[in-house]
């Protein structure tokens, strides 16, 4: 047995020490929110956050969790993650939703450290989240919104300038 | 086109569909408003048509056969029959359909017959009239492609939406004693001019027992409340909180996990399984080698045997399937590589006609007597579909019927694979459809689910989820086909094109030879040749092909608008100007062409990029499912010669636009989607086997390098077109075309390279 500290609860779970987080959150606990996309940290679609950094699940085993704080999207809580749902929500960001998961794990991990991100803070820290239905362009007009405080008004908005 | 091609067609759809259907001419015409069996409905909740439920807490409820796929669809479709009905669009729910023969997509299947897009003549209107009857009658064909779901449910969903509308307003009249006259619906509320009124939940029950009204009069566009409007999508608060259900997160009680290998070589399948090591690790229940599995009922190729394990966890499945040592019968397909493929088209382009799709006038003597003449050849490679979902499918067989809950684009086509597989009959299926993680044509087939289906049948009634690995995905997709095709134009003194000839050599992308769609794009185009001829030649190979977001028009307008690029330069005359004497008599391509180069500011020079790199811009045209799209993009390159594409503009005139919102964000995926495509796609084949596996050697676009992406869309009353495959025809030939604007190269193969 191992005991993980996931979205604020101790929890025990009977996985061998290097089975990768991703499953023993999919698989043990049905927390079914992070998704698999390909199993080798390139794709983003797993992105959880390990005590605060966004790090990519399918790659992590167990054995590295633990004494440190999980948070996925089935639980993380906060200003930022309420900012940036929000302006999610405003721009209508999602298509088919799969990588969303992920891309708000990133964003909000980069909006936890940086308040007021540029493009540039950006394009580092979402480049590793993929998206095959291209809602990029939505994805940093809301990153930017979410940081202004959500309070615009942009829906239908799509001239995104880098 | 002949009668008795013609009647072919129609018998052959027909023969494809699954038998058909005694004295199919006879039938009488129905329209599409009740299902044969009625709705199920919840306490009290009542059906007023095959549409639409309405509960007495004033839920509305749509029935949706369409797979929502991240394109939008099921917020446009509830929007259209909300709409009609003046439902209270907060209270409009979603609800799956079941497989009744009213939610066939029509349209779908009507567009792939082999006409011309703007070809209104008798004989498409017959086989139209006829294939819409036909297709009243067979259930099960439910399929969400084509970028055809609005179009097809345009009239069904509005229909129904006013019927139900007119039934809830006559209980209403019947209740306060009043004339119907004196009525009218708002916002879930029947009015009376009094001042008295009732929601539409008080009124369903007594509504649900008046007979259909005989005819039903829709909104003119004028009245329309929701339609046109850009309305946020429904499904959007699931897809922020990790609550939306896709396939991989279904949790049936005492579900088993199972994971693939497949042949690494295509076509092959295990010869020999040991699954001693693997079975002795925790959680293993079994090891399974799994037959080849066809693409689908219609589609040809097949998915390579492989192995499977089944464990309690899906880790567990993973970690045993590397335990298990396979020796495998790689096949037929040993000896092939890309560059073979490629010299089996080369020497069918160098010794066939091909098969002639389009002719006009004499282009053989026109190219003959043309003053001047270009050629060019163009090759497209094999492309993945990579949706950020793996194919992943959950089946549970238990007590002689099956629940299979499947990311598919087609449910009636999952259902019947899967009561062959494990031989039963279609009625004890039930398939069940979440939401999609991307589909882009791969999840018309069905051969995940029935590898799925196999593998219930061994866990004793315990359902059951096979993932494919990444690995998997990629190595064993039904590939957009690799294409190469050679184009020869003839230009006279003044720069007028005379003559246009294309022959492209590449696969039937699995589609049934009375269904050869192979130069869409090519064929239909709206350019006004004196004389053309347009042929094709079928080659195929043993790598599986299949339906890839926007089809041949994905090839067909590379090759097609960057030939006509080529043949501007060679005529000494500006892109735009080049094409707006071809459209000379097509004003909608006119008015969309022309708005494009006015919003890119085509006249005038572009600034260099922040780094001071060059920049120049390039520009495609393209109709496809009933839409035409522009796009000019504007690129330049990095100090180590990378493309980079700064800004894409972008002009649709789709029809009506139901919701501009969905259809800029169509826009926007289609074509980051085709720069995907354009810019680092590419799959090629080594020993018969898939060299590509994961993200890292099948490189989609990444953030950073996205444009900045700009859409119009024109007004329109027509009736609408599709939008989710539209946008990405021409961006692949947009930037090729930038690229020479920029400092002449031309690129005639993709991915996009500077060498």
């Amino acid at each position: 047995m191992t005991t993980l500290n996931i979205n604020g609860k101790m929890t025990s779970v009977d996985a061998e020490p290097d089975t990768p987080l991703l499953w023993v959150l999919r698989g043990e606990l049905k927390l079914v929110g992070t998704k698999y996309g390909c199993g080798k940290a390139l794709c983003g679609a797993c992105t959880v956050h390990l005590d605060g950094e966004a790090v990519r699940s399918c790659m992590l085993p167990i054995a590295a969790v633990q004494g440190r704080e999980v948070w996925t999207i089935d639980g993380v809580q906060g200003a930022q993650i309420d900012a940036l749902r929000q302006a999610w929500t405003k721009i209508d960001v999602v298509q088919c939703g799969y990588c969303q998961s992920g891309q708000l794990m990133s964003a909000c991990a980069l909006l936890k450290k940086t308040a007021r991100p540029t493009d540039e803070q950006i394009d580092a820290a979402m480049s590793g989240n993929i998206c095959r239905c291209g809602t990029y362009p939505r994805i940093r007009a809301a990153i930017h919104m979410a940081a202004e405080g959500a309070g615009g008004s942009a829906q239908g908005m799509t001239v995104v300038n880098k | 086109m002949a009668d008795l091609k013609r009647r072919h067609v129609i018998l052959a759809t027909a023969a494809a569909m699954g038998g058909l259907v005694i004295g199919w001419s006879a039938a009488p015409q129905r329209r599409r408003l009740t299902t044969e069996k009625p709705l199920a409905v919840s306490d009290g909740q009542v059906a007023l048509n095959g549409w639409v439920k309405v509960s007495s807490d004033d839920t509305v409820t749509v029935m949706m056969s369409q797979a929502e796929m991240g394109q939008g669809t099921h917020t446009g479709l509830a929007m259209l029959l909300a709409d009609e009905l003046d439902a209270d669009w907060e209270r409009v729910k979603i609800e799956q359909s079941t497989l009744d023969a009213i939610y066939n997509n029509q349209a779908a299947l009507i567009d792939s017959l082999p006409f011309q897009p703007d070809d209104h003549g008798i004989a498409k209107r017959v086989t139209r009239h006829l294939l819409g009857k036909l297709l009243r009658e067979v259930p099960g064909l439910p399929g969400t492609g084509g970028s055809s779901s609005l179009t097809d449910q345009w009239l069904p969903m509005r229909e129904a939406g006013a019927s139900a509308r007119a039934m809830l307003i006559s209980a209403a009249a019947i209740r306060w004693r009043v004339p119907v006259a004196d009525c009218r619906a708002e916002n879930g509320h029947v009015l009376h001019r009094s001042g008295k009124s009732s929601t539409y939940g008080d009124l369903a029950a007594q509504a649900a027992r008046l007979p259909l009204p005989k005819t039903v009069t829709l909104k003119t566009p004028q009245q329309f409340k929701l339609i046109g409007r850009p309305i946020r999508r429904i499904d959007n608060a699931a897809k922020l909180n990790g609550s939306a259900v896709y396939a991989i997160d279904v949790l049936p009680p005492g579900l088993l996990y199972a994971s693939i290998a497949m042949c690494p070589t295509l076509g092959g399948k295990a010869l020999h399984v040991d699954g001693t090591a693997a079975q002795a690790l925790p959680g293993v229940r079994k090891v399974i080698a799994l037959p080849p599995v066809a693409a689908s009922s219609i589609m040809s190729g097949t998915t390579s045997g492989g192995v499977a394990v089944i464990a309690d966890t899906p880790f567990q499945a993973m970690r045993a399937l590397s335990k298990v040592n396979i020796e495998w019968d790689h096949g037929a397909a040993v000896g092939l590589s890309s560059p073979s493929i490629r010299a089996e088209l080369v020497h069918a382009l160098d010794t066939q006609e091909g098969k002639v799709h389009f002719a006009r006038g004499d282009a053989a003597a026109a190219l003959k007597s043309a003053p001047k003449t270009v050629q060019a050849e163009y090759e497209v490679p094999f492309l993945a579909h990579a949706t950020m979902e793996p194919m992943n499918c959950t089946v549970q067989f238990k007590d002689g019927a099956a629940t299979v809950w499947a990311p598919t684009q087609a449910a009636g086509f999952a259902n019947t694979a899967v009561a062959k597989a494990l031989g039963i009959a279609a009625a004890k299926v039930e398939v069940r459809v979440p939401y999609l993680g991307g589909g882009f044509g791969r999840r018309y087939l069905t051969d995940f689910i029935v590898q799925t289906a196999l593998l219930a049948r061994e866990t004793a009634g315990a359902p059951v989820q096979l993932l494919w690995p990444r690995e998997q995905d990629i190595a064993h997709d039904f590939y957009r086909p690799t294409y190469l095709a050679r184009c020869t134009a003839g230009l006279g003194e003044n720069g007028k094109l005379l003559a246009w000839t294309s022959t492209s050599a590449g696969s039937s992308m699995g589609a049934p030879s009375f269904l050869d769609s192979s130069t869409d794009g090519a064929s239909n185009t709206a350019y006004a040749f004196a004389n053309a001829r347009i042929a094709h030649i079928t080659v195929e190979s043993a790598v599986p092909t299949g339906i890839w977001r926007s089809v041949a028009h994905s090839q067909n307008a590379f090759f097609t608008e960057s030939f006509v690029d080529e043949c501007a330069a060679a005529a000494g005359q500006d892109p735009v100007a080049f094409r707006s004497q071809l459209l000379s008599a097509d004003e909608r391509h006119l008015r969309v062409l022309h708005r494009a180069a006015e919003l890119a500011n085509w006249q005038q020079a572009l600034q260099p990029a922040p780094d001071g790199a060059k920049r120049a811009r390039g520009i495609a045209i393209h109709r496809s499912f009933g839409s035409v799209v522009a796009q000019v993009a504007e690129v330049s390159l990095t100090e180590s010669r990378q493309i980079r594409v700064h800004r894409v503009v972008c002009v649709i005139d789709c029809g009506t636009p139901v919701n501009p919102n969905l259809i800029r964000q169509q826009m926007e995926g289609a074509i980051v989607f085709g720069l995907s495509a354009a810019l680092h796609g590419e799959i090629t084949i080594d020993r018969g086997q898939v060299q590509q596996s994961n993200f890292h050697d099948y490189a989609p676009l990444r953030f950073n390098e996205c444009p900045a992406i700009e859409v119009e869309i024109l007004a329109s009353s027509d009736p609408p077109g599709g939008v989710g495959e539209p946008g990405t025809p021409p961006i692949a030939p947009a930037v090729a075309n930038a690229l020479y604007a920029l400092n002449g190269m031309r690129l005639r193969r993709l991915p996009l390279k500077i060498t």
